[in-house]
């Protein structure tokens, strides 16, 4: 154990890991609701007092994907004995499954969009803050605020040009229309993040390639998109969070085919009310591919956010 | 190998002038040194050879061919930069292994092994190869870096400062690398420094730049000892030429205003009194500072002098430089 003056007391530390882990619980406790009610029976659901301890079931789950039709016990009886698990869950609420419901196609939607235009947001983002970060481009710090600008309006406030605009363009509904849109509303922090990124870069890299018998493009591609890899990782976690929560535009521009899982999963409903199960296992399905992505790369994102202090 | 002409080569940064009608051959096979304090152009120069700058007038030609239209690859040129030298994101072997995989060079693969191992063998890096480039120490990182250079047969070897950031001892071994690896290969190099010492050693030319201006081009020897301005006879020389008013000793050349004293123009037990400031035992030599006329002249005496601050030395030019107001040599 060193001690010096910058290291911390160890009451200081006991102090501090406490902030720390209360901090956890606290921003934890609604995911582990939400993950619990997925699992309830949905009178459990809504029992009060709340339970805390239950009898776990998937009904939920099986809800959530499947359209149900309500049936009499003697057309129920007909049926004959429910062969599979699901079936049987089905038929304990008096009901049979009739077909898929449309959350595995919003999900899937949610997915390509989110995605799609994080990929198109990082490749538009990374060539134009190479080409701020390098080149001598006229009115260069007016274009850079101009792009910081777009950010600063809300969403609600451009929804209805957009609207009409999309309706002119027939982007209305379509993954097209909102991966461009989530792009253009995501590309001002990707430009302003991975300019800090490259600028951070020493040119002289580029020199060395330039002279080591490459392209520009070549030594762009070979040296300076390795070293601001992870700049781009922290910058894509960033966007794909944003368009995979997004809920204003989605409810707006999306109703059918492009709908994606943000605007779907307050719309399941259950007999006599919301089916808040279901909604939990949506919820919690939905929250599974971000938390992957962003723990696959957790180490470039604390590595991106202190960026300037760990990179020499 | 080939020769490198820089013919009437200016540059402007907007009002600046980085490089004033520099016109320069550089013969094949041989090691040119650039010498000048930051700003004179040294770096610039090397710019324009590289294809990093082009030049705003005048020609660069590499073998008798205009460089004016060729990029950088085109060049064939290899360059070994003062730092951010070597890319933090590949290994030692994969940084060797760079120019020569390049789409201009494309060498077969049994080729570049050959190269590499013959290069980090000349340089021991042998045992660092897998190493990652960010896990060598300063001075290793810079072998890696020259070596860089060294594994492709380009036409000019390009060095800025390529020692400056590593420790002395390492400075003079590399320093006898560079010479001997120069001297067999029959490379032509040309390499910017400030430190005189390298330019003294190692070059077959020195060229002194002063504010963009090439003001001197010529051996070692010959600027050492036949310099053209105050500014020249200042680059070369330890300890520096001493700069006096030429009316302080009789018998100067009409338009003299300046005189220039090397410690070894300096005869001392004869002439004039002195005073003895300072004494510096160096080891191999011993420093003198003294007061002539109240100006300061520091010359070399004998490494077991008696002498001690206060004593009195004569001392009378000996084959002095003369210069004219402007710091221009008279003869």
């Amino acid at each position: 154990m060193s001690y010096s003056v910058t290291e911390p007391s160890s009451r200081t530390k006991w102090f501090a890991g406490s902030m720390v882990i209360l901090y956890a619980i606290i921003t934890l406790l609604p995911l582990v609701w939400i993950i619990a009610t997925g699992f309830k029976s949905p009178s459990d659901a809504i029992a009060y007092p709340p339970k805390v301890v239950f009898t776990p079931s998937l009904e939920g789950y099986v809800n959530l994907f499947t359209e149900r039709t309500r049936v009499t016990p003697q057309m129920l009886e007909e049926a004959g004995e429910p062969t599979k698990w699901y079936d049987k869950i089905v038929h304990e609420q008096g009901a049979v499954i009739s077909g898929k419901s449309r959350y595995g196609e919003r999900f899937f939607n949610s997915v390509i969009i989110g995605f799609g235009s994080t990929l198109l947001c990082m490749i538009l983002g990374t060539a134009a803050a190479y080409a701020f970060s390098r080149f001598r481009i006229p009115l260069k710090d007016d274009l850079l605020f101009f792009i910081l600008s777009t950010r600063m309006m809300p969403p609600i406030a451009v929804s209805i040009p957009i609207f009409l605009m999309f309706r002119q363009l027939g982007l209305n509904d379509t993954h097209l229309g909102m991966i461009l849109l989530y792009t253009a509303v995501n590309l001002s922090l990707s430009v302003w993040l991975l300019k800090g990124f490259i600028d951070e870069i020493p040119i002289e890299y580029e020199e060395a390639a330039l002279i080591d018998g490459y392209t520009r493009f070549q030594a762009f591609y070979k040296v300076v998109l390795p070293q601001a890899a992870t700049g781009i990782a922290s910058t894509a976690i960033f966007c794909l969070i944003f368009a995979w929560n997004e809920y204003a535009f989605a409810v707006l521009l999306t109703s059918g085919t492009a709908q994606t899982a943000p605007p779907f999963i307050p719309t399941i409903i259950g007999v006599g009310g919301k089916d808040w199960p279901a909604v939990a296992a949506g919820a919690t399905i939905f929250l599974v591919p971000v938390m992957v992505f962003t723990i696959l790369l957790r180490k470039h994102l604390l590595r991106g956010i202190t960026f300037g202090a760990v990179r020499k | 190998m080939a020769d490198v002409v820089i013919n009437g080569v200016s540059k402007f940064y907007d009002s600046v002038t980085a490089l004033d009608n520099v016109s320069m051959t550089i013969p094949d096979g041989s090691f040119v040194v650039l010498l000048g304090p930051t700003g004179a152009g040294k770096t610039t120069t090397l710019r324009m050879v590289s294809g990093l700058e082009l030049p705003g007038s005048g020609e660069v030609s590499i073998g008798g061919q205009p460089m004016r239209d060729l990029s950088p690859a085109e060049r064939n040129v290899a360059m070994v930069f003062q730092q951010y030298s070597l890319y933090p994101h590949l290994t030692v072997r994969q940084n060797l292994e760079f120019p020569l995989k390049s789409p201009q060079l494309n060498t077969p693969k049994v080729e570049i092994d050959r190269k590499v191992a013959n290069v980090a063998e000349i340089l021991q890096i042998s045992h660092k190869l897998d190493n990652k480039a960010t896990a060598l120490s300063g001075g290793e990182m810079q072998r890696v870096s020259i070596g860089r250079a060294l594994v492709r047969n380009p036409s000019v070897y390009l060095m800025d400062e390529p020692l400056s950031s590593l420790d002395a001892k390492l400075r003079s071994d590399l320093r006898v690398e560079l010479k001997n690896i120069q001297a067999n290969s029959g490379a032509t190099l040309l390499y910017v420094t400030h430190d005189q010492i390298e330019a003294m050693t190692m070059a077959t030319h020195i060229g002194v730049l002063d504010k963009g201006r090439l003001v001197q081009y010529g051996s070692p020897r010959e600027v050492y000892e036949n310099p053209v301005s105050v500014y020249a006879a200042s680059r070369l020389g330890q300890p520096r030429i001493n700069i006096l008013p030429a009316d302080l000793f009789s018998d100067v050349p009409k338009g003299a205003k300046l005189i220039g004293l090397r410690p070894e123009q300096i005869k001392q037990g004869e002439g004039e009194n002195s005073h003895v400031q300072r004494v510096e035992h160096l080891g191999d030599q011993t420093r003198l500072h003294l007061s002539y006329k109240n100006h300061d002249v520091i010359t070399v005496t004998d490494a077991h002098t008696n002498l001690k601050e206060g004593d009195v030395v004569k001392v009378r030019p000996n084959k002095p430089f003369y210069f004219d107001a402007a710091g221009a040599r008279v003869s």
